[in-house]
């Protein structure tokens, strides 16, 4: 069995109550952060972890929050990007529902490193029942003196508050989530400056993913040897993965970084084989916005290495024969799905959530969800193919944000590998499935 | 904008909670709470943002209505015409797709009569379809108000329809409470 840092007794009944978390060992490490680590000692411990950004960027935690401009007279702020939208991602909801206080104590160790006073965790909207269960064991936290003034002594004091999104994939982007924290359209802001030097009311500010703040417990409390003890190469630790798609167990994983995917998928002790014996056709290994690949791909690499869940493994052959691991959203498709259908999806799902800041973006998602219903419903024409690949070039690196790579890509990729099954579209003019 | 003239008001338990939600921000940054707040008042206006409700917002935050406006039509939870008592909202998106959905969409359609984005004639249901609701290992998943149903099955959209027409669901309930 893999090491259990995020999901460690998540089964056990009640533990979102402090008295359940806490008999099972919860807040031992603010206990020991408080005592023991200054703040820059936690900071360089996070970095020693090697721990990476577990939204989907992948980018050094420890190294985001040594960006924080110390120099500014501002406050400064922590903020838990807990807005979960990225199709095929489902694992944070899973965490705050069943482990929040897991949660709380990450934002309570990062808000110390960083000298955080009052901290945010956003929440998409559609999570409210989510969030009331964080709020409720955040007022636990409080009437337990591990949020408030002077914690358990210390002379450190932290708030924390939750914060509901409107319903917007873009808030995810750390700049418009910052932007919908301050109560306006989330439209991301052009970057530099970066929010550990503009964030929040315009003061240095870390973003966090809610995964990563999850895991900072265990690094405090089993040091960042242990951390970066697990894992492979530059992919340290555990990383959860959330698996749906035509598998016979879908659900939440958490793996050691390095697991063969064909373990992974194929293993009853994680996605247990694709559904009714079928054949597996593609994944879409870290969510809606990373490129598809066909099953020998996703299995193996070009160069015939079994493929690994790693940040480095997972990557290898580039655009051209890789993908990423984004966050760890895990979505499988067997023979029976029409992947041109199911990018039809995804175009629409980009389509419906950019902000409109960006003409590339704005004008870019709703011509190749357009071309793409036309060659779904049998009207497209040879032509529409290279339209769409030439659209999702103008589209890619022309953006303000990511979510302009993220519309691009997906089309791209599946008309890189898939190209044969948008042709048959054409030529029957139907969808063959 | 005020449509009529009738200027809405907020009973003293919710003005409580915006006040206490207005304390979460720094002094002077009352505008972040809007979200919050638009997702109490549309909870208390039937499920619905009316320009009237919008303007009553704008006034309690001491902001612009236009910056009410621009936040309103931005959010995808937010409604800015009349809703039925009862808004389901089913997830469309890859990964429900790929388990069913548009098949619970037409169920909907035909146990409701109607088509995403209507209401029915007696006001009791509107149907939505949404995208991803993060919750794609039990898809297919759809939600209403601040409930999640999932693993989806025609069977279970009869059980829940039938429910829901007989206590009168009403999913608009001011979320915090």
């Amino acid at each position: 069995m893999a090491t259990k840092i995020l999901l460690n007794n998540i089964e056990v009944p009640g533990l979102a109550n402090f008295q359940v978390y806490r008999e099972l060992g919860g807040y031992a490490a603010v206990e020991k952060a408080l005592k023991t680590f200054t703040p820059d000692e936690l900071t360089d411990e996070v970095k020693k972890s090697g721990i990476r950004g577990r939204g989907g960027a992948g980018f050094p935690t420890g190294m985001k929050w040594g960006f924080i401009d110390k120099q500014s007279e501002n406050p400064r702020y922590l903020v838990c990007n807990y807005d979960e939208s990225e199709p095929g991602t489902f694992k944070d909801r899973h965490l705050g529902q069943f482990n929040p206080h897991l949660l709380i104590e990450g934002m309570i160790l990062g808000s110390y490193a960083l000298g955080v006073k009052d901290a945010y965790i956003y929440i998409r909207g559609e999570l409210f029942y989510v969030m009331k269960i964080i709020d409720k064991a955040i007022q636990e936290a409080y009437a337990k003196g591990f949020l408030g003034d002077n914690i358990l002594g210390s002379g450190y004091s932290l708030n924390l508050y939750c914060h509901p999104g409107g319903g917007a994939y873009i808030c995810g982007e750390e700049t418009a989530l910052l932007e919908s924290l301050e109560g306006k359209r989330g439209n991301p802001r052009i970057k530099p400056p970066f929010p550990a030097i503009v964030g929040l009311y315009g003061c240095p500010t870390v973003v966090n993913n809610v995964e990563t703040i999850a895991a900072l417990p265990w690094i405090v409390n089993n040091g960042s040897e242990a951390y970066a003890a697990i894992g492979i190469g530059n992919s340290k630790g555990t990383k959860l993965i959330s698996a749906c798609g035509h598998i016979n167990k879908p659900g939440i994983y958490e793996i050691e970084l390095g697991l063969p995917v064909e373990e992974f998928i194929y293993s009853d002790e994680y996605c247990g084989g694709i559904i009714n014996g079928n054949k597996l056709k593609a994944v879409v290994a870290g969510g809606s916005s990373v490129p598809i690949l066909p099953a020998e791909l996703i299995l193996k690499t070009a160069a015939g290495e079994p493929r690994l869940m790693s940040y480095e493994s997972l990557a290898d052959g580039g655009f051209k024969t890789g993908t990423m691991m984004g966050s760890g959203g895990f979505i499988v498709m067997d023979h029976t799905t029409c992947i041109v259908k199911n990018l039809l999806t995804f175009a629409r799902f980009y389509r419906h959530e950019s902000c409109g800041q960006c003409s590339p973006c704005r004008e870019g998602t709703s011509w190749m969800e357009k071309i793409l219903m036309r060659i779904e419903g049998g009207q497209g024409t040879m032509k529409d193919i290279d339209l769409l690949v030439n659209i999702a070039k103008h589209v890619e690196g022309n953006t303000i944000c990511p979510l302009g790579d993220a519309a691009a890509w997906p089309v791209a990729s599946a008309i890189l590998h898939f190209r044969e099954e948008f042709e048959e579209h054409v030529k029957l003019q139907k969808c063959p499935f | 904008m005020q449509e009529n003239n009738k200027v809405p008001e907020f009973n003293r338990e919710t003005l409580d909670l915006i006040a206490q939600l207005i304390k979460r921000y720094p002094e002077g940054r009352q505008k972040s709470a809007l979200l919050p707040v638009l997702h109490i008042a549309q909870a208390e206006n039937k499920g619905w943002l009316s320009p009237g409700m919008m303007d009553y917002v704008a006034s309690l935050l001491q902001i612009e209505p236009i910056e009410v406006y621009e936040v309103a039509s931005f959010y995808s939870m937010y409604n800015l015409k009349p809703v039925g008592n009862c808004v389901i909202e089913v997830c469309q998106t890859g990964p429900c797709w790929l388990k069913g959905a548009e098949n619970i969409v037409a169920h909907f359609e035909s146990r409701l009569g109607i088509k995403p984005g209507e209401t029915t004639a007696d006001g009791q249901f509107t149907l939505k379809t949404v995208e991803c609701l993060a919750a794609c290992g039990t898809a297919p998943v759809i939600q209403v108000g601040t409930e999640y149903h999932e693993n989806l099955t025609t069977e279970k959209v009869d059980q829940l329809l039938d429910q829901w027409k007989a206590e009168n669901k009403m999913s608009h309930k001011n979320p915090y409470l």
